[in-house]
């Protein structure tokens, strides 16, 4: 620790250089901190998927709805904790561009997900009324909704009995707010009850969109699903039960391997980036040959001076590695709240600060090695005299 | 006062700098190529000119001397290019291939605020009701040229991911052929109609698993079997087509999402729409085929774009960091041969010349580098994502020419950046001191 003046002192020397190169490190690490949160969302299924919850949904496709009386059964299926449905209702306001994302949900849909963050007394006024919805916070805020407000939906797929039109009308009796960062996204749904949705729409009755399970024991989730599976083979409607996070990745995967495209483009960062450091440090290191033979004279040692060299290296892309994931960070939820919920960047995890430090160390490291080794090979006359 | 000066100095530079950024962005092509051309022609006449030719000249011959800190701003630029390029290849293809999907010679008709065909349905007597409207295109035997269609979507396996994913059924009536003269077999057979027989396209035959002429596939609990593929060159290559009855009775479904005509003529859109409109027994829009498709190509590739855009920019702003790096070292180690330039009589402008002209020439190295290796990757290459009909859609990269330019546009745009800087520092060297400087 002793040296660390030493070697700040070494970066100072030119000081036009060591900012411009910290500022392509923070740059680097930056679009690191944004991109890698994007990817880990994708590739584990977003961000909310519980460990403990099953979807049942057709074999042959996610648009083919199950019956009701299956619901039943799937309860009954031993290892089923708790099990509830929904189905997809979709349309939009106003224009078609304000696309919605509107579940219709089975009673008992809130505590199977506690993630919205529905409190009993919205849960109650919910229930009371019929016609009733409730919408994130995030999305009622893009439009201005308040508690109490008509909400007209239209060019849903379902057309309303009452009407024969695909135009509905909904009352907002609850704004929910996510109680964790994780789960904001959910805040861009609409929620009507499954019952309205079942009695009223033109299209028939009993169909369910896909089921929920929660298990009473993860570990075993493998097996409940064979088994909720076998109630339906050989039927019209043969079903797939996956895990939530296979259910998820399997949306996020047919979006396009994102994970890929976002690795290849850190992949690219990162490539330039080692090259634009290591050409700085080889040329740091090849101006400072004298000082260098000095502080071998004095006494360094070919290690010592070795350690001097590599530590200049890892310090100047940790510090700016930190300072673009501490910019990342600040920025996600500006980025987020700017877009109006439009463009949800994940938060910053641990994993992401964990792979973004070890990165840094590993960078700096590749990139000290060489100029190292050349001051660690220095030999003290020829470095003197200017050989 | 210097201070003032100072200041005043910094302000002209960095307008300035705007001002050219602004000018490399959005000015046409031949307006550049004027302004290159007015340089050389500067650099041939004036004697500054050629003063500035000279220097630069030396500059550009000294490079293999500082072939490491000068590769730092080519290849620092061609990543930037290249993802660039690369992210709006992805963009503009898929793009380009919904707008060439539409026409303006087939209009579809969907219910009444329907944005996308699974959104959508048609009943039987609605279907016949508009298969009879004014405006349709007829064949000989006087049948309208209309196809009612049928869009289911299935799980399929995808190639590259391993995992399902939807695929659109499109089951359509018997004048498709008519309809979309495009479509075409290009190996097997056409499906009969009564039979479970299916068609698949060229792209989603190369994108899942399992869809080759002759294997069987099942929709709903039923066995159908692919007997040929095709060919249409637009986002209908990544559906299977059966006939429409056939593929409503394996869903049970009584009725249609969509129904799509070739009009008489282009311009009698409008009286299929206005009759469409004036019956009281339609709830339905119509939309040129040119319009639907594009307003779904404009929803998916606008994210792409501002996606690719915004990621270009932030590594543009760190490929600006390496190249002030690399020229203000650059810079310094040519600061004697500067200084003795200057005191043998060399203006400060043709130093600040010849600087920006190195690292811009470095940075169209880079550039060009960079497009290079996007369009080598990428070029033709097949991916596939989620279209507006919650279905996949099969699309090409798409690294058009256009594309190289705008790349070599921010490869140019960077490098003027990166070496403004570190020429003005060149050009306003004390020549006493540098002289002195070993």
């Amino acid at each position: 620790m002793k040296y660390l003046q030493l070697v700040w002192a070494a970066l100072a020397r030119r000081k036009t250089r060591t900012v411009l190169t910290i500022l392509s490190v923070l740059v680097a690490f930056l679009l690191f901190g944004l991109l890698d949160g994007v990817r880990a969302a994708f590739n584990a299924g977003g961000t909310l998927a519980g460990v403990d919850r099953m979807v049942v949904s057709s074999r042959f496709s996610i648009i083919q709805p199950l019956p009701e009386s299956l619901v039943a059964r799937v309860r009954a299926t031993p290892g089923v904790r708790r099990t509830t449905w929904a189905n997809w209702f979709g349309g939009y306001y106003r224009e078609p561009k304000n696309q919605l994302i509107i579940f219709a949900v089975a009673p008992g849909y809130f505590d199977v997900y506690p993630d919205y963050g529905v409190g009993k007394p919205m849960l109650e006024a919910f229930e009371r009324t019929r016609t009733g919805v409730l919408v994130g916070a995030s999305l009622a805020k893009r439009f201005g909704w308040k508690v109490g407000d008509k909400l007209p939906v239209m060019g849903s797929i379902f057309p309303n009995k009452a009407t024969g039109e695909t135009t509905w009308q909904f009352d907002i009796v609850g704004i929910y707010t996510a109680p964790s960062a994780k789960s904001r996204a959910l805040e861009q749904q609409v929620l009507l009850h499954w019952k309205y949705f079942d009695e009223a729409n033109a299209y028939g009755s009993g169909d369910v969109g896909w089921i929920i399970v929660q298990v009473a024991d993860p570990q075993r989730s493998a097996e409940v699903a064979q088994a909720i599976d076998a109630l339906s083979a050989n039927s019209d409607h043969e079903t797939k039960t996956q895990t939530e996070q296979e259910f998820n990745l399997s949306f996020a995967k047919q979006v396009g391997d994102i994970g890929l495209i976002v690795t290849a483009i850190i992949g690219a960062v990162f490539f330039t980036l080692m090259l634009l450091t290591g050409n700085t440090m080889a040329q740091a290191v090849r101006e400072r040959i004298p000082e260098l033979a000095t502080l071998k004279t004095l006494g360094f040692t070919d290690r010592g001076v070795l350690g001097l060299v590599f530590l200049e290296s890892v310090l100047l892309i940790v510090t700016g590695g930190t300072l673009g994931l501490v910019l990342a960070s600040i920025l996600t939820p500006i980025v987020s709240a700017a877009s109006g919920g439009m463009l949800e960047l994940p938060p910053i995890g641990l994993a992401s600060w964990l792979t973004g430090f070890a990165l840094m160390v590993a960078v700096g490291a590749i990139v000290g090695v060489l100029p190292a080794l050349r001051a660690k090979r220095l030999r003290i006359v020829d470095a003197l005299a200017g050989r | 006062m210097t201070a003032i000066a100072n200041v005043l100095r910094q302000l002209l530079l960095w307008t300035l700098i705007g001002a050219s950024l602004a000018l490399w962005v959005f000015a046409p092509a031949p307006l550049l190529l004027g302004c290159a051309a007015l340089i050389a022609l500067w650099m041939a006449a004036t004697r500054t000119g050629r003063q500035a030719a000279a220097v630069a000249w030396v500059a550009i011959l000294t490079l293999p001397q500082r072939l490491g800190a000068s590769s730092v701003i080519v290849i620092g630029i061609a990543g930037v290019v290249g993802v660039l390029t690369a992210l709006l290849a992805l963009g503009g293809g898929l793009a380009a291939t919904l707008r060439g999907t539409g026409n303006e010679d087939t209009a579809i008709v969907l219910r009444g605020g329907a944005s996308a065909e699974l959104d959508s349905g048609v009943s039987r007597e609605d279907a016949s009701l508009i298969l009879q409207a004014p405006g349709i295109g007829r064949d000989a035997d006087g049948r309208a040229l209309g196809s009612a269609e049928v869009v289911v979507v299935t799980n399929v396996r995808k190639k590259a991911t391993g995992t399902d994913a939807n695929v659109e059924i499109r089951g359509v009536g018997p004048q498709m052929w008519a309809v979309r003269p495009n479509v075409q077999i290009i190996e097997g057979r056409a499906f009969k109609p009564g039979l479970r027989e299916l068609i698949v396209g060229r792209g989603a035959r190369a994108q899942f698993a399992g869809l080759e002429p002759g294997a069987t596939i099942e929709l709903n609990s039923q066995q159908w079997q692919v007997v040929g593929v095709f060919q249409s060159g637009d986002a209908h290559e990544s559906e299977l087509e059966g006939d429409a009855e056939t593929v409503a009775s394996t869903y049970r479904r009584n009725g249609f999402q969509s129904v799509t005509v070739r009009l008489a003529a282009p311009r009698s859109f409008d009286t299929f729409k206005a009759a469409l409109k004036s019956d009281p027994r339609l709830k339905v829009d119509a939309r040129t085929t040119r319009d639907y498709y594009g307003a779904q190509s404009e929803q998916l590739s606008k994210v792409i774009r501002i996606v690719g855009l915004v990621i270009a920019a932030i590594m543009g702003v760190g490929a600006v960091f390496g190249a002030l790096n690399t020229m203000y070292a650059a810079v310094t180690a040519r600061a004697r041969e500067v200084a003795t330039l200057r005191a043998i009589g060399f203006g400060p402008v043709p130093v600040l010349v010849s600087v920006v002209l190195e690292a811009m020439l470095l940075a169209l190295l880079g550039g060009a580098l960079g497009a290079a290796i996007a369009w080598l990757l990428f070029h033709d290459y097949a991916v596939s994502t989620l279209g507006a009909n919650f279905s996949q859609v099969v699309f090409r990269f798409d690294v058009s020419p256009a594309l190289i330019g705008t790349g070599v546009r921010w490869a140019l745009a960077i490098g003027l950046i990166g070496g403004l800087a570190p020429a003005l520092r060149a050009a306003r060297l004390p020549v006493t001191a540098a002289l002195r400087e070993s």
